[in-house]
């Protein structure tokens, strides 16, 4: 579909979908009312009215959407701006701690990638002005001649954009910033949808308009996808307080998913893109639970919740099986998409694979170790009397663990959605799949 | 031998309307009893700058011609500017009807027993109006003038009552007084290398006429140094006047000494009768020799961007904070100088519009943020003006983004044509530096929506004032037109497409 808008600069309001937005709008739209279930209380702390937090939380899925379905470089960009105004209310408005400085910290970072991308998408336009294809329709951009020298420009204008919103090293500092600051909802939808936009924008306008330069820059942002995986992985295991390590393995998981796309195979893209989805429900799933837990003991510390498998056993059992998708226990969904991308990855990079590998084992330590320590070992002071979910959060939770099984058993639905984008990024990027080594 | 000169007024009358309004303005506060003296005036004034508006609609079809034997030259771009000029500056006298801004006996000094009289006695003068409607009158004159006598006349007429104006605030005079003096002694130096400059111009080619100076600097083999030092004095005049680094030290300063309303007024309108003047003379004259001026340029954009900019991050009164902002703004629009092409002049015209707006609608607000003693310029103390004022803090924060261009409201649109059109022309430096000092200044606008959403009250902050029915039509005004503009750039971007018929 698509309308004229700003006529001046031949930009249209378009808006369609294949199968990685179509995914993505999924993803979006199955969390949000889980959120709104599972977070049901948490916008009481905030300085301004509950209803003033549904009417953010309900512009932020639109724009989250938008941002999806927009085929025209100047609409996404539009959207990608103004998605962060709400977010922003949302964590400095109903977060705890700093949440001002987190929110605007969270804003800089955000905005200084976007201008550059601007900067970007003016470079993208004036080549088209010269070649007197004005246009910022995406399937006509993708077929204009760039040069690669300018090439290498405009895709480093759109990748450090979309770098930052990802997060990957050295543009992940906002994060646990966030994270921390953020109320556990806006923290899903911060971390299991928004972020996804980064990687969304790396398969979408990096590897398609921009083939050249992504195969000139992909080994350089393999090495940083594996720094980010091993990093935040280190990290996560040093973390005292949920939310932070909730982030930092984020961070982690999601040089996983940069690993994917820049591999460039078949595996690896396709892997990557059911890795966004299954990141966004397992991290809702960590951050519903950890909510709720943080909620009842009035504490971030993982160490103050010990004992809690006795107390509490639902909640714990929801958060043992959040841990278990985190660190992609074969029989749930995320071990599908670790795997195709460590696949993907080796086929092409088989050292960057095995390097990569070493972040599952990193994985089961960290979340090992919370479970550990935050279910498991004496009972801590103060937990004597913390009930166990309700029906509400049952409710809430039930769907994620669902989806997490399900697609764990049976991925297809979604692989079967998200090939044909695949396929088509691959011939529009001009590679395929090498072969696989047969041995010497 | 003298001829007599002919003078089409159907083309001067929006100028002559206002100077009219100015004259009628004098009368009156010689003649008209004190109690109803300030409504007349500011009726005098909105309708003049009304009257003058609509003239402008009835003569915008015209094609480009010459109005005073080719002193004066009415175009497209000039009537665009001269009608943004009108709308902005009346705005910006919606504001004006707040009298308490201004000195009630402008003669009297500061901390006098007559001052303290007459305010004891509520004496309020009202000659800011007719002064406002002189500089107005020079502001539309300034962007059609045809040569350099005339460009000289009317960048007096537009300076010196503004001169006049910056001193007039109630509050703080002295400060008000220093910068009107500040102001008043740079503005003259800067005329006089205006003037210098014109005297070396002329000396080139031996006419005033921007026309003939074009023939003149198209002449291939002719020595063109004496017209190169022409262009670098006239620059230093023009540039001092939209406040361009290095020439941009009297801005925080008059900006913060001046009535706030008064800043309003100048900083919108005075840059856009500058810029309009500017990018005229320059495509006009100086144009055959770019190749020669431009790296200059580009040099002075990028310290204005980065210098504003940087400034501006360090900032905690308002208002030269803003000052500052205006500064960066004016290295954005200098690209569009600098691109001198169609498109950037398009995209500059827009420019002005949305950051007219904005920057009126900003002071506008500024004026309404008080405490007991009177208006509060200390951004720390607007803590938590959301809770107190959710709708004032709300437009103010929307006319920032503006500023700062985020989607979605004007100044977005007007930033993405203006330096589409600069690296289109082949200035990439000018388009990253561009971007980066907005990052920059972005910072500082977000900080003043912080303060002003995620700081909670505390007993010293700021009330606002039950504004009049007249200053909430400005700040609405302003309001919607910057996203209704962000959000919709069509219909104004035609417009100024089509208006710019001054370029070949």
């Amino acid at each position: 579909m698509s309308h004229g808008w700003v006529s001046a600069f031949n930009v249209k309001f378009a808006i369609g979908v294949d199968g990685l937005a179509l995914v993505l709008i999924l993803l979006t739209t199955v969390l949000v009312p889980i959120v709104i279930v599972g977070g049901w209380n948490e916008s009481e702390n905030g300085r301004w009215s509950v209803k003033t937090f549904y009417v953010l939380l309900l512009i932020l899925e639109m724009f989250m959407v938008g941002v999806f379905s927009a085929t025209d470089i100047f609409v996404f960009y539009i959207i990608f701006e103004v998605m962060l105004i709400p977010v922003y209310f949302l964590i400095g408005g109903y977060g705890r701690g700093d949440r001002a400085a987190a929110a605007l910290k969270f804003l800089l970072y955000s905005l200084f990638g976007g201008l550059l991308m601007l900067a970007a998408i003016i470079g993208l336009f004036v080549v088209g002005l010269k070649q007197n294809i004005g246009s910022f329709d995406l399937t006509t951009v993708s077929h204009l001649h760039i040069s690669h020298g300018v090439q290498n420009w405009l895709f480093l204008g759109f990748f450090i954009a979309f770098a930052i919103k990802a997060p990957l090293f050295p543009f992940h500092t906002w994060l646990p910033t966030a994270a921390r600051s953020a109320t556990p909802g806006t923290s899903i939808l911060v971390l299991g949808v928004m972020d996804k936009v980064g990687t969304y924008g790396m398969i979408r306008f990096c590897l398609n308009l921009f083939p050249d330069a992504s195969k000139t820059f992909a080994p350089y942002i393999i090495t940083l996808a594996l720094i980010s995986i091993i990093y935040g992985a280190f990290l996560a295991i040093g973390q005292k307080e949920i939310t932070s390590l909730i982030a930092f393995t984020s961070i982690s998981h999601f040089g996983f998913i940069i690993l994917g796309i820049f591999a460039m195979t078949s595996q690896g893209l396709t892997g990557a893109t059911f890795y966004m989805v299954n990141h966004g429900f397992s991290t809702a799933a960590l951050f519903l639970v950890g909510g709720w837990m943080m909620e009842r003991r009035k504490s971030e510390t993982i160490s103050d919740f010990g004992g809690l498998q006795r107390i509490t056993p639902v909640m714990a059992w929801m958060f043992f099986i959040a841990g278990m998708s985190t660190l992609a226990l074969p029989g749930l969904s995320s071990f599908v998409s670790e795997f195709l991308v460590l696949v993907g990855t080796f086929t092409r990079y088989p050292l960057a694979a095995i390097i990569g590998t070493t972040g599952i084992v990193l994985a089961a330590l960290y979340v090992l170790l919370l479970v550990q320590r935050a279910l498991h070992g004496p009972l801590q002071p103060g937990n004597e009397e913390t009930p166990d979910l309700n029906i509400r959060e049952k409710v809430a939770i039930a769907p994620v663990v669902v989806a997490l099984v399900f697609l764990g058993f049976y991925p297809k639905p979604v692989l079967h959605v998200v090939t044909p984008t695949t396929n088509q990024v691959m011939t529009q990027v001009s590679v395929s799949d090498p072969t696989p080594m047969a041995g010497k | 031998m003298f001829t007599t000169p002919t003078l089409d007024y159907n083309l001067l009358a929006p100028i002559l309307i206002v100077l009219g309004g100015a004259l009628l303005g004098v009368l009156v506060e010689g003649f008209w009893g004190k109690a109803q003296r300030a409504n007349v005036q500011l009726i005098i004034s909105l309708l003049s700058i009304a009257a003058a508006f609509g003239w402008i609609i009835k003569i915008h079809n015209l094609t480009s011609q010459s109005a005073a034997i080719d002193s004066v030259s009415i175009d497209g771009g000039g009537l665009f500017l001269q009608g943004t000029i009108l709308v902005l500056s009346f705005v910006a006298l919606l504001f004006f009807s707040q009298n308490d801004h201004f000195a009630p006996q402008a003669s009297a000094l500061p901390g006098s027993d007559e001052e303290a009289s007459a305010l004891r006695s509520g004496v309020q003068m009202t000659e800011i109006y007719p002064l406002t409607l002189f500089a107005i009158s020079g502001m539309l004159l300034f962007p059609v003038a045809h040569d350099l006598v005339t460009l000289f006349v009317a960048l007096e007429v537009l300076s010196i009552p503004l001169y006049i104006i910056t001193g007039l605030a109630r509050r703080r005079r002295l400060l008000s007084q220093e910068a009107a003096l500040k102001y008043f002694l740079l503005g003259a130096y800067s005329s006089a290398f205006f003037l210098f400059g014109a005297a070396f111009i002329y000396g080139y080619d031996g006419s005033l006429s921007l026309g003939d100076l074009r023939t003149a600097a198209n002449t291939p083999g002719t020595n063109h140094i004496f017209l190169l030092i022409g262009i670098l004095f006239v620059s230093v005049g023009l540039l001092f006047k939209v406040g361009a680094v290095p020439f941009h030290s009297w801005t925080p300063d008059v900006y913060q000494g001046a009535p706030t309303p008064v800043t309003g007024f100048m900083a919108a309108c005075t840059k856009v009768a500058a810029f309009g003047a500017m990018f005229r003379i320059f495509i006009i004259g100086f144009a055959p020799l770019q190749n020669d001026w431009r790296p200059v340029f580009i040099a002075v954009a990028i310290m204005t961007m980065v210098g504003g900019a940087i400034a501006v991050v360090v900032q905690t009164d308002i208002k030269r904070a803003l000052a500052f902002s205006s500064i960066t703004h004016a290295g954005f629009l200098l690209t569009a100088i600098i691109a001198l092409s169609k498109a950037s002049y398009t995209s500059m015209l827009f420019y002005l519009v949305a950051y007219g707006i904005a920057t009126v609608g900003a002071f506008g607000i500024v004026t309404l943020v008080r405490d007991g003693s009177g208006e509060v310029n200390d951004m720390n103390r607007w803590a938590g003006l959301a809770k107190k004022s959710p709708g004032v803090a709300t437009a103010f924060a929307v006319f920032l983004m503006s500023f700062g261009g985020i989607p979605l409201t004007a100044g977005f649109v007007a930033k993405f044509g203006i330096f589409t059109a600069a690296y289109a022309t082949g200035n990439t430096a000018l388009l990253i530096v561009g971007v980066l000092s907005s990052a920059v200044a972005l910072f500082f606008y977000l900080r003043i929506v912080l303060i002003m959403f995620f700081k909670e009250p505390t007993d010293d902050t700021v009330t606002v004032e039950q504004p009049g029915a007249l200053v909430t039509v400005g700040v609405l005004l302003c309001f919607f037109a910057t996203i209704a503009i962000g959000v919709y750039p069509n219909l104004l971007y035609d417009l100024a497409n089509k208006m710019t018929t001054l370029v070949p």
